[in-house]
């Protein structure tokens, strides 16, 4: 053992070596929760069947239908044989490899990257994989948390580990404190703008400051989901007592004297003293604004406050093309006020912004308003326990009574598997993580949004923070 | 993965340059759900056509495809690797092969041989001459012989040593086996277990 100090991602992989690499082969790395959903694992199944293959560990996996399940009626059959054919799939799959799963209309299905968190699976120093980009979201308990492709499903699957080559560390150190009406989804809008859609390549991002500490872990799995937008392998914050207040008491949660033990751990994770990063960005949360995106990237945004930009303000001829491109796609003119945008559609949801707290954040905006005649809102909770708390607490009756759809859990309109979709050339506020061109369906645009910009933006019909209700 | 020294099967001449996984497999096969089945799929628009290669006999039960330089540019998908596989091909000689393609056919097992530019005007004159020949693909030596024409191909080292031990990257990681099991031993009580459900 070394006294070297190291970071919180180093200290994850080093406890989870299980083979180091020689001559240039990577390490081999142990995976603590594998998380499964339809999409990306039916032919890993497959070819666990080839090769006569089972599936080493069922008690650290766990499946959950979410792409593809439609948010209304879910008692009756999948309507789209394809997605039905994936969902049915994934249920035999379980079924013959003796894996937990949570299908729909089960209490705990949901968005893969809600559910896990929820049952307490997700905790400090562990590592997580699923099929799945997003699954940084679980970065947010100090796990070290990465998306993997179908073959590597089928290895983690076969083996529990998988070969990975190190990654370079980034600290991203967000001081201050955040105004009102700003919040987490804000920092990391502002955070991919700074850094670029590539700025994380190779590296995991640790985020760090008083700003980051002062945040919830929901509102930390907002920061985290996003880290992958930067291009980044997985993003991290350190575990607190925020970070065990949240565990304690969850049904996967350490109990007794396991607890005790647990929690002496994870306060060994924080990055140590003197450890050093291969890169760091400060960002000041003390002058931050609401940030929306006008493009097609998640890099492409700005300030609520300003305007379109003008593409030959880059610098980056590459830049400028890309944002002629996107302008000419999101139907913009440079120098538009932000909140000139007029919208069709605003969406809150995704394994970005659907816990409780977002949808509690944009209740409390929405209650008592009448929405914007033109404006059509979807309310879509992570996971049927979302959906169950926020009846208890009386949310979706203040979402039906603004004109709201109340939907049931899934990904939805996030990127339209199911009939979620966006028109051709619909616009939407998003609280969702992607602005893709056709993302949200075919010719939709996507501005994205945090909860409370998308509240706004329902009541106003053109984007808009909550501040600007106050002023009318 | 079965293990792969030589192999001796029916010589296909692609004679076109940068095929791309576009190509290889259109976007329409990718909602399927299975890693197999994916034969019908490969080259399915090209097939439309009666005149394409892979509509004649004896082409039709092709086994070694040798194709034009810059084979499987394009989009990443491993599907391009499972339609060649399970049309029945076992290996790929090109002047040039994409990264991403190769790196996905190793994984699968299928052999992307390199060979020149010259020689593959040598073998496409060599089968078209002959159709149906058989041609030999001997991963131990790095030679494709068909007839009396023998040409030297090249493969990674590394890629080709896990072909020979018929290792695929899971099979690489069991020889690793004991150290998991050991590292599972010395896994503390507390980590995170999905089984039971506890709710
Ligand atoms: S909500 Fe969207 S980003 Fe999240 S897992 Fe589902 S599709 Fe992916």
């Amino acid at each position: 053992m070394t006294n070297q100090p190291l970071t919180l991602a180093e200290k994850v992989w080093n406890d989870h070596l299980v083979a180091k690499g020689e001559n240039g082969a990577p390490d081999l790395l142990f995976i603590d929760l594998h998380l499964i959903h339809e999409v990306t694992s039916p032919q890993a199944f497959d070819g666990l069947r080839l090769a006569g293959r089972s599936v080493r560990r069922p008690d650290l996996t766990i499946a959950t239908e979410d792409h593809n399940t439609p948010t209304i009626d879910i008692d009756k059959p999948i309507a789209d044989p394809t997605s039905r054919t994936q969902i049915e799939a994934l249920r035999h799959n379980a079924k013959e490899f003796g894996i937990r799963i949570h299908s729909l209309g089960d209490i705990e299905q949901g968005i893969v990257h809600v559910v896990g968190p929820q049952l307490g699976l997700t905790m400090p120093g562990i590592t997580v994989v699923c099929g799945d980009s997003h699954t940084s979201t679980h970065g947010a308990f100090g796990a070290l948390a990465m998306g993997i492709g179908t073959s590597e499903v089928e290895h983690v699957l076969a083996t529990q580990t998988l070969p990975l080559t190190p990654f370079k560390t980034m600290a991203i150190n967000v001081e201050g404190t955040l105004r009102t009406g700003v919040t987490a989804k804000d920092i990391i809008l502002a955070v991919i703008a700074k850094i670029g859609t590539g700025g994380g390549q190779g590296y995991v991002l640790e985020y760090r400051g008083t700003a980051i500490r002062s945040l919830s872990m929901e509102a930390r799995m907002t920061i985290c989901n996003m880290s992958i937008e930067a291009g980044a392998r997985a993003g991290m914050v350190a575990p607190d007592e925020t970070t065990f207040e949240y565990l304690q008491g969850r049904a996967h949660a350490p109990q007794g004297a396991d607890w005790e033990s647990a929690v002496e751990y994870w306060k060994t994770l924080p990055t140590d003293d003197g450890a050093s990063f291969d890169a760091e960005v400060f960002l000041d949360a003390n002058t931050l604004d609401p940030f929306v995106t006008w493009g097609t990237n998640p890099g492409q945004g700005v300030s609520l406050n300003d305007v379109v930009p003008e593409p030959s303000s880059f610098a980056d001829p590459n830049e400028t093309a890309a944002a002629q491109r996107a302008l000419e796609y999101m139907d913009l003119v440079p120098g538009t006020k932000m909140k000139d945008i007029k919208v069709d559609t605003v969406f809150l949801g995704s394994c970005t912004n659907s816990r409780i707290e977002d949808l509690r954040a944009a209740a409390a905006i929405l209650e008592g308003k009448k929405k914007s005649d033109h404006v059509r809102m979807l309310v879509v909770p992570g996971s049927a326990r979302v959906r169950l708390q926020a009846e208890q607490e009386g949310l979706d009756q203040i979402f039906k009574d603004f004109g709201a759809e109340w939907r049931f859990a899934g990904c939805s309109m996030c990127l339209g598997m199911n009939p979620d979709q966006l028109a051709p050339g619909e616009r939407a506020a998003s609280t969702s993580n992607r602005n893709f061109e056709g993302r949200q369906g075919k010719g939709a645009r996507t501005h994205l949004v945090s909860p409370l910009v998308a509240a706004a933006t329902a009541i106003r019909g053109t984007l808009s923070a909550p501040s600007d209700l106050e002023e009318n | 993965m079965d293990k792969f020294t030589t192999f001796s099967g029916i010589a296909v001449p692609l004679r076109r340059s940068n095929v791309d996984t576009d190509q290889i497999i259109p976007a329409v096969y990718l909602k399927r759900i299975t890693k197999t089945g994916f034969d019908d799929a490969l080259f399915a628009s090209w097939r439309n056509d009666p005149e394409f290669i892979l509509n004649q006999d004896p082409y039709k039960q092709g086994e070694v495809l040798v194709a034009g330089p810059d084979f499987g540019t394009g989009s990443s998908r491993e599907h391009a690797v499972w339609a060649l596989r399970d049309y029945g091909f076992k290996a790929v000689l090109s002047a040039k092969f994409a990264d991403i393609f190769r790196g996905n056919a190793g994984k699968q097992g299928l052999v992307t041989g390199e060979i020149t530019e010259a020689d593959t005007e040598k073998l496409w004159a060599a089968i078209e001459a002959n159709p149906g020949v058989k041609i030999e693909i001997d991963l131990v030596n790095k030679v494709a012989t068909l007839g009396d024409l023998s040409v030297s191909f090249a493969i990674d080292e590394y890629t080709r040593w896990r072909l020979i031990e018929g290792l695929d990257d899971i099979g690489l990681t069991l020889r690793d086996e004991d150290a998991i099991t050991a590292f599972e031993a010395k896994r503390p009580a507390w980590m995170p277990k999905t089984l039971p459900a506890r709710h």
